[in-house]
């Protein structure tokens, strides 16, 4: 009975920045992906490409979602829960747009590195036109599709641009394999090589890394 | 009170294995019988088996009228046809485990002789000591009698989750899905203490008679009904037991002779403690009682494997589903949850989810729609990796 069948979420409805990070994934590998919600990609990355994806979701109503979807999902946090996870144990560990959320960007990056031959990342970027003319113009935080919660309550503490991440890759001595801005609707746009455009036109960067 | 010579008439489902058995404390049974109840069928390739392990004071019954009490089957919300545990698609078996006494082994048989013949009395006391890993080994011994490799799954709540726990560590390749619920890798102080508290209650009964109870035909009622009463308090919530009695009283019945009855009422939590003590007694054995809290109380996976969980599990392809829940104050969601880190560490497959509900450890046994459905999710996830038909 087909209904009994967990959920086969459809490509066209993913979300922009999974649907870059599950092309940048080879097919059978084995897949972490931290913050995973109801466990949209980690379906896909099954459905599609036969991964061992699992993942680690932190609230519980949508790890309750996920498994009742029959998709191996964890109760867990970013910040302290990658420590209990063996060297190397994935060969993709993702992060989509949990970044700025987390508390310690630069410890959770490197976890993902220990544990995961590559990481897959993606953050909205804080460089983007819209929020430098907001701040410019108006002298107030800015509010926009990607970052559209108020100051004072938003989950987004560790806002960063494509710039800056790169220069954090550097610093922290990453290999950024890969790495693409898109737009709004997720398409890559021909200003995509060129960094200092990117981090003014892009709405959000991924970036595939490893280790050096 | 006629009820346990009604117990000892009654015939359940079971096999004996004439082969014996050697227990982890160093001594064997010849001769050991699993007494069990199995639902739904076994398909072609025997894929679709799926053991239930029943709790401390659980049995066989989980899926039918229990034939002493007759009320429904301990599980019937989650055992049966659609239900999460689909006895349409899957092969349920449920053991009453070693050292029970619902027809398996136990305090409540006949001793061996020296020479291997029964004795004509019950063991009592003088049954061995038994663990959880005897519990599992003696299951083993059932799940191949049914000709089945490959379980794929366990699940158990609170024992049975240690008992699932078990399965996985000691038979990894005979385990495609491990569910322990509402669990803990071992039992801490607090949980020991509480056993002891109620192992107590049945020596200070003087109808206990170190054990020998059978000689007068006079059952440690009282001390066993004590026990249970103290080991139902820490199956439930402050909140459960607020929301169904809070300080509401009622009559005392009219034929007590207790001192506090004199003001001729009673809270009506203590009726309900003292029926749940009573009615206990009519099904359980004491003796039996006090062998399985002890095998409990030695439940340590972390302290077979060295001390580390983790090693328990090494390089295991059995899928963890672990649930826990927010009001279970006896196995509370950081026993679950060190129970996942490990897995985590032992690079399993692993799901864990804490449910909310406010029924405290009896949760697991109780009405939550959350559960069920993470429980039918996680099986029909595990059944398409397995590559069972689907329905």
């Amino acid at each position: 009975m087909s209904t009994h069948d967990p959920v086969r979420f459809l490509a066209k409805n993913m979300r922009v920045d999974l649907a870059l990070i599950a092309e940048m994934i080879a097919p059978g590998s084995r897949v972490l992906d931290i913050g995973c919600g109801d466990g949209f990609l980690i379906d896909h990355l099954f459905q599609t490409k036969a991964c061992d994806a699992r993942g680690i979701e932190i609230d519980m109503a949508q790890v309750t979602q996920a498994v009742a979807h029959g998709l191996p999902v964890m109760q867990g946090d970013a910040d302290t829960d990658l420590a209990h996870y063996p060297d190397g144990a994935f060969d993709y560990v993702v992060l989509s747009r949990a970044l700025q959320a987390v508390e310690r960007p630069r410890e959770v990056l490197a976890q993902m590195l220990r544990i995961g031959t590559r990481a897959v990342v993606s953050f909205p970027n804080f460089g983007h036109w819209a929020v430098r003319w907001q701040l410019l113009s108006t002298g107030r935080m800015p509010m926009t599709a990607a970052w559209d919660r108020p100051w004072y309550e938003t989950p987004n503490i560790h806002p960063c641009t494509i710039h800056d991440f790169f220069a954090l890759c550097e610093q922290e001595g990453y290999v950024i394999e890969r790495w693409l801005a898109a737009d709004d609707g997720g398409r890559r746009a021909p200003w995509r090589r060129f960094l200092m455009l990117a981090n003014i036109f892009g709405e959000q960067g991924v970036f595939l890394l490893r280790r050096r | 009170m006629d009820q346990p010579a009604t117990r000892a008439k009654l015939i359940h489902t079971h096999v004996t294995f004439d082969d014996g058995i050697s227990l982890e404390c160093g001594t064997s049974l010849r001769r050991h019988t699993v007494a069990y109840r199995t639902y739904g069928a076994l398909n072609d390739d025997r894929s679709n088996a799926v053991l239930v392990c029943h709790a401390l004071t659980g049995d066989q019954y989980v899926a039918e009228t229990h034939p002493i009490t007759g009320k429904p089957g301990w599980w019937e919300s989650v055992v049966g046809p659609g239900c999460p545990i689909d006895t349409n698609r899957f092969f349920v078996i449920c053991p009453n485990v070693l050292g029970g006494c619902m027809g398996s082994t136990g305090p409540l048989c006949d001793r061996e002789n020296p020479d291997g013949s029964d004795a004509a009395e019950p063991w009592g006391t003088d049954f061995p000591p038994i663990t959880i890993r005897d519990m599992v080994r003696a299951q083993k011994r059932l799940i191949e009698h049914l000709g089945i490799n490959r379980l794929f799954a366990v699940i158990g709540g609170s024992m049975g989750g240690m008992q699932a726990l078990q399965w996985a560590a000691l038979y990894p390749d005979s385990v495609f899905a491990a569910l322990p619920i509402a669990a803990a890798s071992y039992h801490t102080a607090q949980n020991i203490a509480f056993h002891e508290v109620g192992r107590q209650a049945i020596f200070a009964d003087p109808d206990w008679l170190n054990g020998r109870y059978w000689e007068t035909g006079r059952l440690p009622a009282r001390g066993l009904a004590v026990a249970r009463m103290c080991a139902h308090i820490t199956y439930l919530s402050e909140e459960a037991l607020t929301r169904k009695f809070g300080r509401r009283l009622q009559n005392a019945p009219k034929d007590s002779t207790e001192a506090i009855n004199l003001f001729g009422d009673m809270f009506e939590v203590e009726s309900y403690l003292r029926h749940q003590g009573s009615s206990f007694v009519q099904r359980f054995d004491a003796n039996s009682y006090l062998t399985i809290t002890r095998a409990m109380d030695y439940f340590d996976l972390a302290g077979d494997s060295g001390g580390d969980l983790a090693l328990a599990f090494k390089g295991t392809a059995t899928r963890f589903l672990l649930v826990s829940f927010t009001s279970d104050w006896l196995f509370p969601t950081t026993q679950s949850r060190a129970i996942a880190r490990a897995l985590n560490r032992a690079g399993a497959n692993v799901s864990f989810v804490e449910i909310p509900s406010d029924k405290g450890h009896d949760a697991f046994l109780l009405d939550e729609p959350d559960f069920h459905r993470t429980l039918a999710g996680f099986l029909r996830g595990c059944a398409m990796h397995a590559g069972l038909p689907s329905l």
